[in-house]
């Protein structure tokens, strides 16, 4: 059981000329392994700048970022071995993978760094995760992202993603950038595999809609503060704060307009 | 926590084709992907025929270049003297044969040098922040001011002999600070990519982050900055030796040029100096045609303007005419104004 804590968040970025930004204010939650936190917002609410806290690629300004109850570390071999706990699949998949790079240089690299597995044994991890992701390993394996569709380097994404075997999975806007026929594809890949491995996802968002199907908790982030967090029925069935009821009123409502649901999935 | 949809989640696997075995051979075709285009490979071969020169000179060559027939001075060229002959009777040919390889080895070793200082200064001062990535720049602004030519004059004057290293360490220095800059400009780029985020992510150390993860990304503009400096570096080399800097045991084409004109071959002589100066603009060509493959490769667009400008043509469109011209076929739909749409569309 691994838990993450964000206690009193603060993050502010120096900006030239304009004194500070404040991008995160007093941001408080708890993830902990097998569960999922939708994290909602609109563009510049600060949900990208959690992910870059939670993957130390900057720091907090102030407040604590627990993982099992000790503050993470910020440097050396520690902070390898927290990176190796907390990964992340990034939004963009055609900007994620290095073009000069097969993909199983992406996939091996983590596993190599962790050694996750001996040497000798790293090929048959990377056709393991390739399978596990439902790319067929011999002809994925010696390609370059450029020779695979959006949703094929998603799922390279989050082999990479998986290599290491965290407990927690970071996953931002991982289905925005995709064609929306394989959204759900990939989003029912990410359900099934963190089932298996019990792991705790932050799924950032803009869609409500996924946000409560895909997850237990939703998390509303407006200019820097968490301004709702609850049960995902109870935020969008009866939402406080403004914003969340924007967010509702914006997506489309399928059983309000239409007779029958058009795709088994967009309903449960 | 799992969708009431299992259907969508079989997925379509591609259709099965032969395993692609990537071979050391495939992996080199990979690597030197940006030079196979008309242009490059062009550029390759007169290249490779100069270089060919360069190293089967002693071969090659009729005569040596500094023997004397003073029975036969500033002749012209004959089945004898194939390019003619100096004042002081030595084959024109043979001294440009000879003076090939001067030519080369300077400029390839100037291009050597100064690709390692523009990697090492501009990769660094693109991926460090704040004051060391300002004072980098400054250090390749610096450079990219400095008059190249008088310094040279004034370091290689200091010497009574100066070798081919020298002369090259001080092309180098003087020519690597463009390269620095654009090297600079897309290592800046890059280092926010999501691709070297990740890698940051999982934890790769630095050294991996720029050896591994970016110079892959970098290969044709370090390539490019190579050429562009063996070109000035050629140039630079024929420019010193012709207005005498260089001493005239070091045989190139510039020195050729040098005692054409020191004995008033202009414009009498032609085979004296043309074939020179031909070499000189051929192999400038040849690693600019280079360049320009380079070029093509990193941005597709300008090697498809051509094209597309052709099939816009085809179509009746002017590539020159503002994006909302208007057909001719709707120009027959709408008689009342025939004049304007014929106007903007025909050509």
């Amino acid at each position: 059981m691994t838990t993450l804590e964000f206690k009193n968040v603060t993050k502010k970025y120096r900006v030239r000329g304009a004194g500070e930004m404040l991008a995160l204010d007093k941001v408080s939650f708890t993830l902990t392994s097998g569960q999922t936190i939708a994290l909602v917002g609109q563009s510049g609410s600060g949900k990208s700048t959690i992910a870059k806290i939670l993957t130390q690629l900057e720091r907090v300004s102030s407040g604590d970022v627990l993982l099992d109850g000790t503050p993470i570390p910020t440097w050396g071999r520690p902070l390898r071995r927290y990176r190796q706990t907390v990964r992340m699949v990034f939004q963009d998949p055609f900007a994620s993978l290095n073009p000069a790079h097969t993909i199983r240089h992406h996939i091996e690299r983590p596993l190599r760094l962790d050694k996750v597995v001996p040497p000798d044994q790293v090929e048959e991890e990377v056709f393991r995760l390739l399978t596990r992701v439902r790319l067929s390993p011999e002809q994925t394996i010696d390609r370059r992202p450029h020779e695979l569709s959006g949703g094929q380097r998603q799922r390279v994404a989050i082999a990479r993603a998986l290599a290491s075997r965290p407990k927690l999975l970071i996953a931002d806007e991982p289905v925005s950038m995709l064609d929306v026929s394989i959204r759900l594809e990939v989003l029912n890949l990410l359900a099934e595999l963190q089932s298996e491995a019990n792991l705790g996802v932050l799924y950032i968002t803009h869609d409500l809609a996924t946000a409560r199907h895909f997850s237990d908790e939703i998390m509303v982030l407006h200019h820097g503060k968490v301004v709702e967090h609850g049960k995902a029925d109870e935020v969008i069935l009866t939402p406080k704060h403004d914003y969340t009821l924007a967010l509702r009123n914006a997506s489309p409502d399928p059983e309000k307009h239409f007779a029958a649901p058009t795709t088994p999935g967009a309903t449960s | 926590m799992t969708f009431p949809n299992p259907v969508a989640v079989a997925a379509p696997a591609a259709p099965p084709v032969h395993t692609r075995k990537r071979t050391t051979l495939s992996r080199l075709g990979q690597t030197f992907a940006m030079f196979r285009n008309g242009k490059s490979l062009a550029g390759l071969a007169i290249l490779g025929f100069f270089v060919l020169i360069a190293i089967f000179g002693d071969w090659i060559a009729p005569y040596g270049p500094l023997d004397k027939d003073f029975q036969a001075l500033r002749q012209a060229p004959s089945w004898v003297h194939w390019l003619g002959t100096t004042h002081m009777g030595e084959d024109v040919l043979s001294q440009l044969i000879y003076g090939t390889r001067g030519v080369l080895v300077v400029g390839f070793t100037a291009g050597v040098i100064a690709t390692i200082i523009a990697v090492a200064i501009g990769v660094t001062a693109g991926y460090v922040t704040g004051w060391r990535s300002e004072s980098l720049s400054a250090l390749t602004n610096v450079f990219l001011v400095i008059p190249g030519l008088p310094l040279i004059i004034i370091i290689a004057s200091q010497y009574e002999n100066p070798s081919l290293l020298l002369i090259s360490s001080v092309l180098a220095i003087t020519g690597w600070a463009w390269g620095g800059r654009v090297l600079r400009a897309q290592t800046m780029s890059l280092r926010n990519r999501d691709f070297i985020q990740a890698a940051r992510a999982n934890g790769e150390p630095l050294y991996r982050i720029i050896a591994v993860e970016m110079l892959p990304n970098l290969t044709a503009i370090i390539a490019s900055s190579f050429v562009g400096t063996v070109i000035a570096a050629v140039l630079g080399l024929t420019t010193l030796a012709f207005i005498g800097v260089i001493p005239i045991t070091n045989l190139n084409w510039g020195t050729i040029l040098f005692w054409a004109q020191q004995n008033g071959a202009f414009p009498d002589f032609w085979w004296w100096y043309v074939p020179a100066g031909l070499c000189i603009a051929l192999l400038g060509m040849a690693l600019s045609l280079i360049n320009f493959g380079i070029d093509e490769y990193v941005n597709p667009r300008l090697r498809s303007a051509g094209e597309r400008a052709r099939a816009m043509r085809k179509k009746g469109f002017v590539l020159s005419d503002s994006v909302t011209a208007v057909r001719p076929r709707a120009a027959a739909k709408n008689p009342s104004d025939p004049g304007a749409t014929d106007a903007s569309t025909k050509h």
